[in-house]
């Protein structure tokens, strides 16, 4: 794992010592509030609904024993008891003090973590496939680039004040887990005729308003260029971009705007001049942060005790859901549910957190990982460890068997506490996925992506689930809208919209007679609901929704 | 034929707790919805809006909300500001924590 050096401990100290100072100046009212604003969210405070909302970048979602516990840590001490993992692979702290973010954000510097970035239209936190260094199917590790694009791109001058916020998400497996096709740049990792690792760049993906699929502006960008060319991406959308018009200023637009083989010719005339700029120092860092994502020293085990642990159906089951292969045919990748029936997707309390960091200490070489699903996983177990593991989780009420399941919903705060938030997300996710329990289907049901959004902003991925379901105001009222058919992977496509909206106490019957409908429609158990759906389109589930008036709108 | 003026409530965010905060009669505010001075007058409310947002000392983001008077003093109209009456539906936070239930 990347440890700081002095050179970003003592960055940090000055930034969070001028924030310190910031906020006592606005408490004294030296500064007034229009002042104070973007100083405040430059450093990640943000205030909702109810009270301010701090929100810190877990970079590529990595984090260690340690920085768990501090998180454990800061909620107790300074907010109530709870994180809000998001699907940026940020915790979020929904209620702290004005004038406690200063000592936060200290606390959060003794474990090298910080809330830069994490708002304004800058670069922000960059995200990675969480199963990186450890997926069986990975080409390499993709975090040391994306360290790399995190110290490059934190405090960058030229980049403070883009057109509109930037997101960049990096794998480096072929089975994107990092919905690189949705994000600003999107960078997938390939082989190079000799196997070195080089980089498809996507550019121009994103949710929100105006959903896009990213466009391919370099199909093959060798590792050694990644600044370069990443630097001329941004400098032409922040030439280009959009500052006219909020709602067309991200670089998705422009690319729309422009056509993507102008956006290519102008990236490809910056990167000739930017390239030669580079003298060898980025790869140099780069070669010095690699060795900091050095696989741990795995400890071969026997896997003996797993076969016969299967016969208990509850492991057995979890097994199934919750790990994937490893690199290692003797470990195994857990993702521990956050998603517990009824529980608030992403929510870990402090108890939760410092038992995970207990749990990553014992059986996962100190190191875990924030998915954008809003899980938490322990990437590399001993599959020997496994049934001690799932009986340690379980007694914590962190054992659910939900991973990937109907019940393992993306939502995002909603109107629960956004202030930009048109409807509620969450007590939809938790009554929906309380209903599937009841039901006992989603084992039945299998694969099916949930992803809920509280407004048009997407922050709940919703264009990309299987089923997305999007919160709105209409006339007063929350409204529900269903999108059907889309894909967060390497296929990603962006949902269609099924129809007229439903009331907030129809939607979780309506999401289970699509569910129903699937089970009827499908050729097999093999079939997914997105494969039964892109065989079959949108007609039948329109009129599991609607009735006839789905089949006349199918027609 | 001019529209009716919907009454409001001047509501903003505490600046140190950030937590939901209405204007009541006399200028101090108050977290209690039912306290807020109900504004009847559109420009006494476009002024009221006005002062608050040149001194937003202790209180920030303000804006005017409809309202409507009820049995225990105005009341929330839409959804969203009534939840900033309560708090988060997922927890027994904010507001509601210190409700007498």
């Amino acid at each position: 794992m990347y440890r700081y050096t002095d050179f970003d401990h003592a960055f940090l100290a000055e930034r969070n010592a001028q924030f310190r100072a910031q906020v006592a100046r606005r408490l004294d009212g030296s500064l007034t509030e229009e002042e104070f604003r973007p100083l405040r969210l430059m450093n990640g405070l943000y205030l909702q609904l109810h009270a301010y909302m701090l929100r810190v970048a877990i970079p590529y979602g990595t984090l260690s024993s340690a920085q768990m516990r501090q998180l454990a840590l800061i909620a107790e001490r300074w907010d109530k008891g709870y994180g809000h993992f998001t699907t940026r692979q940020n915790i979020q702290y929904n209620w702290p003090k004005l004038e406690d973010v200063p000592d936060i954000l200290d606390a959060l510097a003794e474990v090298g973590l910080h809330a830069i970035q994490t708002s304004g239209n800058t670069v922000r936190n960059v995200t990675a496939d969480h199963f990186a260094g450890a997926a069986a199917d990975e080409i390499a590790d993709p975090r040391p680039y994306a360290e790399l694009l995190r110290q490059w791109s934190t405090d960058h001058p030229e980049f403070q004040f883009l057109p509109r916020k930037f997101k960049i998400a990096v794998t480096g497996s072929p089975n994107d887990r990092a919905v690189t096709r949705a994000h600003d740049i999107g960078l997938r990792m390939i082989r190079d005729a000799a196997g070195a690792p080089s980089f498809e760049v996507i550019v121009g993906g994103g949710l929100g308003r105006t959903p896009m699929i990213g466009k391919v502006v370099r199909d093959f960008l060798p590792a050694a260029d990644l600044l370069p060319y990443v630097e001329a991406i941004l400098a032409v959308y922040n030439t280009l971009g959009r500052r006219d018009n909020k709602y067309k200023a991200r670089i998705k637009i422009t690319v729309h705007e422009e056509g993507i083989d102008r956006i290519r010719e102008l990236v490809e005339a910056e990167f000739a001049t930017f390239r030669t700029r580079y003298d060898g120092s980025d790869q140099t860092l780069l070669a010095e942060i690699e060795q900091s994502f050095a696989p741990p020293a795995f400890i071969a085990k026997p896997v003996g005790d797993v076969d016969a642990a299967r016969r208990d159906p509850v492991f057995s089951a979890w097994a199934d859901t919750n790990t994937v292969a490893h690199r290692r045919d003797d470990h195994a990748i857990v993702t521990v549910s956050l998603k517990a029936h009824g529980a608030t997707p992403g929510d870990a309390t402090a108890a939760q957190m410092r038992l995970l960091a207990d749990l990553a200490e014992d059986y996962a070489y100190g190191e875990l990982r924030i998915s954008h699903e809003q899980n938490v996983i322990l990437p590399h177990v001993a599959r020997a460890d496994l049934p001690t593991l799932h009986a340690r989780l379980l007694k914590a009420g962190l054992g659910t068997a939900n991973v990937g399941l109907a019940s393992d919903i993306i939502a995002c705060p909603g109107m629960d506490y956004c202030a930009l938030a048109t409807a509620r997300s969450i007590p939809v996710a938790q009554e929906l996925a309380l209903r599937l329990d009841a039901l006992k289907l989603e084992h039945e049901v299998g694969e099916l992506k949930i992803k809920i959004s509280g407004c048009i902003n997407a922050c709940g991925h919703h264009h990309v689930g299987h089923i997305g379901i999007l919160g709105l105001d209409r006339a007063g009222v929350e409204n529900y809208q269903i999108t059907l058919g889309g894909d967060a992977t390497e296929t990603a496509a962006i949902g269609e919209r099924a129809g007229p909206g439903f009331a907030y106490d129809e939607i979780v019957p309506a999401i289970e007679r699509l569910i129903r409908a699937y089970l009827d429609l499908r050729e097999a158990p093999e079939e997914t609901f997105l494969m039964a759906y892109r065989r079959l389109g949108a007609g039948p589930f329109k009129v599991a929704l609607y009735g006839d008036e789905g089949k006349r709108d199918a027609a | 034929m001019s529209r009716a003026f919907t009454p409001k409530v001047l509501t903003g965010n505490d600046l140190r707790s950030g937590e939901a905060v209405y204007l009541a009669p006399g200028g101090a505010w108050t977290p209690h919805h039912g306290e807020a001075e109900l504004l009847t007058d559109e420009a006494e409310a476009q002024l009221r809006l006005l002062e608050a947002s040149a001194r937003e000392d202790r209180v920030v983001g303000v804006y005017l909300a409809d309202a409507q008077l009820g049995r225990h003093g105005p009341e929330p109209v839409h959804f969203r500001e009534a939840f900033r009456t309560r708090g988060p539906s997922n927890y027994r936070h904010g507001k509601q924590e210190s409700a007498l239930s």
